[in-house]
């Protein structure tokens, strides 16, 4: 690459210009090969120091602004897929419907089978296709609220994307994120998944009832959710029994109390 | 692959700023990818790679920052480095620690002409 002596700016060229020390007006052949690029004469850098999730965090901060203002207690339930989260969920609206409002966003790539189910009990429910995405995000939210109007007083669900990597980094608003983790998976799933149990504000073990069917020891998986998060609480629960309910209901109620106590 | 819509995040940063300040084309965009981060450096280029065709960005080097994760343990007081979140507290061997550095998903700056 061969330049003019106007546009060179490499330290060999300036070594040269240093060379003859007399003041003229002529121009300089450049007379020295290079053997590296020069950047051109636009090329410029531009400081932007913004966060990478900052749109998304914004939706978020608003979301749950809304959800202070309406009095709602916002929970991301999240799992890998097949934990038990639907079902979770219905037994949860079955036994509390009535007692206050409740409505559930449901997330997955494809299909409203699962907003079916929750339509099935009575209360109102909205199904976010994500396609291609894995996780929900704040905007897809804050649209969900924005049809589904506000549950006032009352327990919105958002059922995630079946995945414990992704929705690990989305903050949508909510006041805690539920983890769900099955007995038939590891007792090693919070060490493979660290992110999401690190992130969660409540841990749940489902299907207890198969227990008596497998070798899970349920409480190593408790020792390895605690050296990942030493603060969660963790319950216990089989939605196909009922065995535990009413641990998770407690939960749901202090957490409304905690709620209504920010007013 | 969440970082598929991280990419897009970068290149709609990208976009936001070219209304500001006019540039033709970015030739590389430094990020700061923390190593506590929940994102994987090569899934973020390949996923970059694939949103930035038909954008400003198209053709653009993601050059990646990993600051190093670091804690505050809350049983030993010290402030140490960590690796992963699996990690013990490398003083005294507990798990009860803080992150207080290596979370960062952020864009620093743009090379553009």
């Amino acid at each position: 690459m061969r330049h003019r002596s106007e546009d060179c700016r490499c330290s060999r060229a300036s070594a040269f210009a240093r060379g003859h020390e007399h003041p003229h007006a002529h121009p300089h052949a450049h007379d020295h090969g290079h053997d590296h690029a020069h950047p051109p004469e636009a090329q410029r850098r531009i400081r932007v120091e913004r966060d990478i999730l900052e749109k998304n965090d914004r939706f978020a901060g608003e979301n749950r602004l809304a959800f202070q203002a309406a009095r709602t207690l916002a929970l991301n339930l999240v799992s890998s897929p097949g934990a038990g989260k639907t079902s979770l969920l219905v037994r949860t609206l079955e036994k509390a419907m009535g007692r206050y409002p409740l409505a559930v966003i449901e997330g997955d790539q494809q299909t409203s089978l699962d907003a079916q189910r929750i339509k099935a009990t009575g209360a109102p429910a909205l199904q976010i296709n994500t396609g291609k995405m894995c996780h929900l995000d704040a905007t897809m939210v804050a649209d969900a609220v924005a049809e589904l109007g506000p549950t006032e007083d009352g327990v919105l669900f958002i059922e995630n994307v079946g995945n414990l990597v992704c929705p690990a980094g989305f903050d949508l608003g909510e006041a805690a994120k539920v983890v769900l983790v099955s007995v038939t998976e590891g007792e090693d799933k919070p060490l493979k998944y660290p992110d999401m149990f690190h992130a969660a504000g409540l841990v749940i073990v489902t299907k207890i009832d198969l227990l008596p069917h497998l070798d899970f020891d349920i409480r190593a998986l408790v020792a390895n959710v605690r050296r990942i998060n030493s603060a969660t609480e963790v319950l216990r629960v089989s939605a196909r029994t009922g065995e535990g309910m009413d641990g998770w209901f407690a939960w749901l109620d202090a957490r409304r109390h905690e709620v209504e106590e920010a007013r | 692959m969440h970082e598929l819509s991280l990419a897009q995040s970068i290149i709609d940063l990208v976009e936001e700023q070219r209304g500001g300040e006019p540039f033709a084309r970015v030739r590389t965009i430094r990020v700061s990818i923390g190593q506590l981060s929940n994102v994987d450096p090569r899934a973020l280029e390949f996923g970059f790679e694939v949103v930035a065709r038909g954008t400003v960005a198209e053709g653009a080097s993601l050059a990646i920052d990993r600051p190093p994760g670091r804690a505050y343990c809350t049983d030993c007081s010290a402030t140490v480095e960590i690796a992963t979140r699996t990690d013990a507290c490398p003083t005294c061997a507990g798990y009860r620690w803080v992150a207080v550095g290596g979370e960062e998903l952020r864009v620093i700056d743009l090379e553009v002409d």
